[in-house]
C-alpha cells in the first residue's frame, strides 16, 4: 500500500504542472483572441504559421 | 428599346473585382477584369506585382471601396512627428518595433490573409497578426529600413488604413483584460478537485482499512491545498470586506469572507488540535463556485467600446496653413488663430470660422442628423462636423478640448467617476439583514449550549458560521444578472456591465433624443409635391440620384423605388447645391433652391429638408423630406407611458412637434431647441426631483445626458460603429423592444428574490441542525454544492425561459462584421 505514497506524488505534481501550463498559455495571449487562429489554420500554408496547441482549461 | 435594356443588363453585370461593387459608365477594364474606380485598380497593381492575388481567392470581391481614396501624399507627415509615435508604438529595442493599428475594414478571410503577409509588400516588416474580433493588426518591424509613417502608407495603399485618432495618444495603453480572476479561478479549481480526492477516506469508512496514517496524510495534504485557496484565490473578498467594514456598510462579501476565515480557522484547529476531520475540501468548493460566479457574470463585448468620448473620434492631425504652406501638425499643437485646411470627409477638430464662401458640414456625429449644413462665410463651424465637398479653410477659435461640444467633457459630471456604482444593490442591501441574523442565531446558540456544554457551544457556533455561509446567496445575483445580459445581446442590446440591469430596473423615468435615436434616416418620410412624374421621369431622376452619395439622394432613391434609369449625360454634381444632367438635350436639375437661383419662397411648407426638380430651368416639383420616426415607436410609447413618465429632447426647432404628437401621442414631454449642456441639465433637474432617469441618446451632443442619467442607453444603426459613451449600446433596429428590456430587467430582479427564497430554505435546513451540534463534513460537503448548483440552475432555467417566452431568446444575431 506504500505505492500510493508515490502515487499521489506523482498525481499532484502532473496536476500541478497542467496548472502551470495553463498559467503559460493565458500569459502568452492563448486565450485573448479565439476567433482568428480559426479563420487563420485554413489558408494555405505559403509563410510560416504556428499552430496553436490546445491546452486544458483546468487541471484537478 | 430592346437593346438599351440588354446593355443595361450588361452594365449591371459587370461588377469590380477588387471590391464587388458595380462598375459604372466609368469603370476600367486592365488585365482581364473590371475595376470600378482607379483606386481598386491600384490595389490590384499592388497585389499583382508582389504575387498576393491570393487574396482574391480567399473570398469573392474581398476589397473595400475605394472611390473615396484620399490620394495626398503628405496626409501620414505627423507620424514623423517623434511625440506622436513614441505614443503610438507598443515597444522598441535597438532592432525592432511593434505597433498595434486599429483597421476598421477588416471584414473577411481574405482581410487577414492579406494583412498577414504585409512582410511580403516589404523587406522591413518583420511580421504582422491580426486580432479579427477587435479588428486590430500588430505590426512587427525593423525601424531601420521602415518607418512608421511608411507602414501606414502601405497599409492604406492596399486599402487597409488604420484608424488613429486622438484617444490613442491620451491613454498610455488599453487596460489588459483582468487575468487575475481567472488565475485565481483556476487556482480554486485545481485545489477544489484535489482535496475532493482526498477527502474520499474521510466520508467511506471502508477507507479505513489504509489505516491511520494515511488518513493524516490526507488531512495535512488538505491543509497544503487550501494554502493558495485560503492566501490567494480568496483575496478579493477580504478586501471587498474590509472596505465594507471600513465604510461601516454591510455587503455580500462581509458573510463571504466570515464565512471563509470560520471554515479555515476551525479546520485547522479540528485537524492539528484535535485529530479530527475539517471542513477544507467545503472551502475548496465554495471558493470554486463563488469565483465561478463571478467570472460569469463578467461577460464583456469586447468588439464594443463603452467608454468613448470625442478623442475618439477626433483626427490624430490636422493641415496647417503657414505662409500658404501645408504642414502637417499634431491636434495637440493646434493653437487659436491657427488657419486649418479640412478636406472632404475630413473632421473639423476644434470650433472655428470658416473662411471660404460656403461650406457644407454633416454633423451626424453630433446630432445623428446625417444631411449636411449649408454654411457661408464667416459662420462658426462646430467641432465634430464633417465637411462634405471641397477642402475648405478655417480660422481656428477655441482649442479642441474647449469646444461647444467638447467642453461637455470638463463638466462636473465627467469627474466623479464611478459615483453611480455606489448604489447598494439588491444583494448588498439583503446581506446586511442576512448577517445580522445569522450572527444573532449563532450567538443564541453558542448562549443555549455554553449553560450545558461549552465545547459543544463553540462547536454549534460555529456551525452555524459555516454551514450558512451565503454561497447559494452570492451566486444567484451574478448568475442570474450574467444571463440576463446574455440573452439582451442576443437580442442587440449590449451592456457594459451587469450592475446596468439593477439599475435598468429601477427606472422610473425615461428621456428620449429625437433625431437619430426616435427618427432614422432609413425611415425619412419623403412626399412630393408639384408635376405627376412620369415612368420616364422617374427613370431620369433615378438615375441622376444614383450619381450622388448625398443622403437626400439616396432617400429620393428609395422613394422612387425600382425603376429602370435612363441614359443620362453630362452628369455633375455641384457640392452643396445639387445634380445636373442632359437627358435628350434637355437640362435636367435637382438640387437646392439656390441651384436655379429659385428664390426659397413657399415659407409656408418652409420645413424639413426640401429639394427642388427643375427641367430646362423650370421648377416642376419639390420632393419634402422630414426625418421619418423609425418602427415601432408609436407602439412602444404607447406601452411606456404608463409606467413611465416621458420626456424628448431635441436640438431641433419645434416644426416637427405636430408630426411626433401624432405619431407618439400627447403623453411624452417635448422640449425642442436644446443643447447639449441643455439636455445635461435636464436630466440633472429631473435627478433633483428623485427621479430614476434614463436616457436614450445617440450622437456626441447627447453624451452629457447619457453620462450623468443613471442608466444611458447609446443607439446606433451600425453597433460597431460610432457610439458616445455609455452604459449600453442597443441597435436602432431593436429600439421598440425596450419596454420588454425594462420589463426584463424587472424580472431579472424577481428571478434574484426568488431565489434568494430558495437560498434561505437551504440556510434554514442547514442551521436546523448547525444549532444543534450535528454538522458532519459529509453534511457541508453534500449540502454545500447542491445548494449552489441548484440555484444556479434554477436561475438560468428560469430567465431562459421567461426569456423564451417573451421571443427575446432567440438564436444569436450577432454579426462581427
Amino acid at each position: 500500500m506504500e505505492v500510493i505514497f508515490i502515487l499521489i506524488g506523482i498525481s499532484l505534481v502532473m496536476a500541478g504542472c497542467f496548472l502551470w501550463l495553463f498559467f503559460k498559455a493565458m500569459k502568452g495571449g492563448q486565450f485573448d483572441d479565439q476567433h482568428t487562429p480559426a479563420i487563420r489554420i485554413l489558408f494555405e500554408n505559403k509563410t510560416k504559421n504556428k499552430t496553436n496547441k490546445k491546452t486544458p482549461n483546468k487541471s484537478e | 428599346m430592346e437593346n438599351t435594356s440588354t446593355e443595361k443588363e450588361k452594365k449591371q453585370q459587370t461588377t469590380c473585382y477588387h471590391c464587388g461593387e458595380p462598375c459604372d459608365n466609368d469603370g476600367l477594364y486592365h488585365d482581364g477584369k473590371d475595376f470600378c474606380c482607379s483606386g481598386c485598380r491600384t490595389v490590384y497593381d499592388v497585389l499583382s506585382e508582389n504575387d498576393l492575388c491570393d487574396y482574391y481567392n480567399l473570398a469573392n470581391t474581398p476589397g473595400n471601396n475605394q472611390k473615396n481614396r484620399a490620394t495626398r501624399d503628405n496626409r501620414f507627415d505627423y507620424l514623423d512627428d517623434k511625440e506622436i509615435s513614441e505614443k503610438l508604438i507598443d515597444f522598441r529595442d535597438e532592432d525592432q518595433t511593434h505597433v498595434t493599428f486599429y483597421v476598421p475594414m477588416v471584414h473577411c478571410a481574405s482581410c487577414i490573409w492579406l494583412l498577414e503577409n504585409l512582410n511580403r509588400l516589404d523587406q522591413g516588416i518583420i511580421s504582422s497578426r491580426v486580432d479579427f474580433i477587435k479588428k486590430k493588426v500588430q505590426v512587427k518591424f525593423q525601424q531601420e529600413y521602415i518607418g512608421l509613417k511608411d507602414i501606414v502608407a502601405l497599409m492604406a495603399g492596399i486599402g487597409y488604413e488604420p484608424a488613429i485618432n486622438l484617444s490613442d495618444l491620451n491613454v498610455g495603453k488599453r487596460p489588459k483584460m483582468d487575468r487575475k480572476l481567472i488565475y485565481k479561478l483556476a487556482v480554486a479549481g485545481f485545489c477544489f478537485g484535489n482535496m475532493m480526492f482526498f477527502s474520499l477516506p474521510e466520508y467511506f469508512s471502508e477507507a479505513e482499512l489504509l489505516g491511520p496514517g494515511f488518513k493524516n496524510l490526507f488531512r495535512y495534504l488538505n491543509v497544503l491545498l487550501s494554502l493558495p485557496v485560503f492566501f490567494y484565490a480568496a483575496t478579493d473578498y477580504y478586501q471587498s470586506a474590509w472596505l465594507a467594514f471600513k465604510n461601516r456598510t454591510v455587503n455580500m462579501d462581509v458573510p463571504i469572507a466570515m464565512g471563509i476565515i470560520t471554515l479555515f480557522v476551525y479546520s485547522l484547529v479540528g485537524i492539528f488540535l484535535l485529530g479530527q476531520e475539517g471542513y477544507l475540501d467545503t472551502l475548496g468548493g465554495l471558493l470554486f463556485f463563488l469565483l465561478l460566479g463571478k467570472w460569469y457574470q463578467q461577460k464583456t463585448f469586447d468588439t464594443l467600446s463603452f467608454d468613448r468620448d470625442y478623442t475618439a473620434y477626433f483626427p490624430i492631425a490636422v493641415t496647417r496653413l503657414k505662409k500658404d504652406q501645408e504642414e502637417v501638425i499634431p491636434l495637440t499643437k493646434v493653437q487659436v488663430g491657427d488657419i486649418i485646411r479640412v478636406r472632404n470627409e475630413e473632421l473639423v477638430p476644434a470650433d472655428s470660422i470658416l473662411l471660404n464662401e460656403e461650406a457644407s458640414i454633416d454633423y451626424s456625429f453630433v446630432t445623428g442628423e446625417e444631411v449636411p449644413v449649408g454654411l457661408k462665410k464667416g459662420s462658426l463651424i462646430y467641432a465634430g462636423g464633417r465637411q462634405k465637398g471641397p477642402a475648405i479653410n478655417l480660422a481656428v477659435q477655441k482649442s479642441p478640448s474647449q469646444g461647444y461640444l467638447t467642453d461637455l467633457w470638463n463638466h462636473e459630471a465627467f469627474s466623479k467617476r464611478e459615483q453611480k456604482d455606489s448604489l447598494a444593490s439588491l444583494a448588498n442591501r439583503i446581506s446586511g439583514k442576512f448577517t445580522f441574523t445569522v450572527l444573532l442565531i449563532a450567538f443564541s446558540t453558542l448562549l443555549y449550549w455554553s449553560m450545558y456544554d461549552f465545547s459543544m457551544g463553540i462547536r454549534a457556533f460555529t456551525a452555524v458560521l459555516i454551514i450558512t455561509c451565503p454561497c447559494a446567496l452570492a451566486m444567484s445575483t451574478p448568475f442570474t444578472l450574467g444571463n440576463i445580459m446574455r440573452i439582451f445581446g442576443k437580442s442587440s442590446f449590449y451592456l457594459k456591465n451587469s450592475q446596468v440591469i439593477e439599475k435598468l430596473a429601477a427606472v422610473d423615468t425615461l428621456v428620449f433624443d429625437k433625431t437619430g435615436t426616435l427618427t432614422s434616416p432609413a425611415n425619412a418620410k419623403i412626399r412630393y409635391e408639384g408635376e405627376k412624374l412620369s415612368d420616364e421621369t422617374r427613370g431620369v431622376l433615378k438615375a441622376l440620384v444614383s450619381y450622388s452619395v448625398h443622403p437626400l439622394s439616396n432617400r429620393i432613391n428609395r422613394y422612387l423605388g425600382q425603376v429602370s434609369p435612363a441614359d443620362l449625360e453630362k452628369v455633375e454634381e455641384i457640392p452643396g447645391k445639387g445634380l445636373t444632367a442632359t437627358y435628350k438635350s434637355q437640362s435636367i436639375a435637382l438640387g437646392a433652391a439656390s441651384l436655379m437661383e429659385l428664390k426659397p419662397d413657399d415659407a409656408v411648407n418652409s420645413r424639413g429638408n426640401k429639394v427642388y426638380f427643375f427641367v430646362e430651368g423650370v421648377h416642376l416639383g419639390t420632393f419634402f423630406i422630414d426625418s421619418g420616426i423609425r418602427n415601432g415607436m408609436g407602439k412602444m410609447v404607447q406601452e411606456l407611458k404608463n409606467r413611465f413618465d416621458l420626456h424628448l429632447l431635441s436640438g431641433d426647432l419645434d416644426h416637427e412637434r405636430q408630426i411626433l404628437e401624432r405619431e407618439l401621442g400627447n403623453e411624452i414631454h417635448m422640449y425642442f431647441q436644446q443643447s447639449p449642456a441643455d439636455k445635461l441639465s435636464h436630466i440633472e433637474r429631473l435627478q433633483h426631483s428623485s427621479k430614476q432617469v434614463l436616457m436614450v441618446g445617440d450622437g456626441l451632443n447627447d453624451a452629457g445626458a447619457l453620462r450623468v442619467s443613471q442608466v444611458g442607453i447609446a443607439v446606433t444603426d451600425n453597433i460597431s460603429h460610432f457610439s458616445p459613451a455609455s452604459d449600453a449600446i442597443l441597435d436602432g433596429k431593436k429600439l421598440s423592444l425596450l419596454p420588454q428590456f425594462l420589463d426584463f430587467a424587472d424580472t431579472g430582479r424577481k428571478v434574484i428574490k426568488a431565489s434568494f427564497v430558495l437560498s434561505f430554505a437551504y440556510n434554514a435546513v442547514g442551521i436546523y441542525y448547525a444549532v444543534q451540534g450535528l454538522v458532519s463534513p459529509v453534511l457541508c460537503a453534500i449540502l454545500m454544492p447542491a445548494s449552489s448548483i441548484s440555484v444556479v440552475l434554477f436561475t438560468t432555467v428560469v430567465t431562459n425561459l421567461l426569456a423564451f417566452r417573451r421571443g427575446m431568446n432567440q438564436k444569436a444575431t450577432e454579426k462581427w462584421k
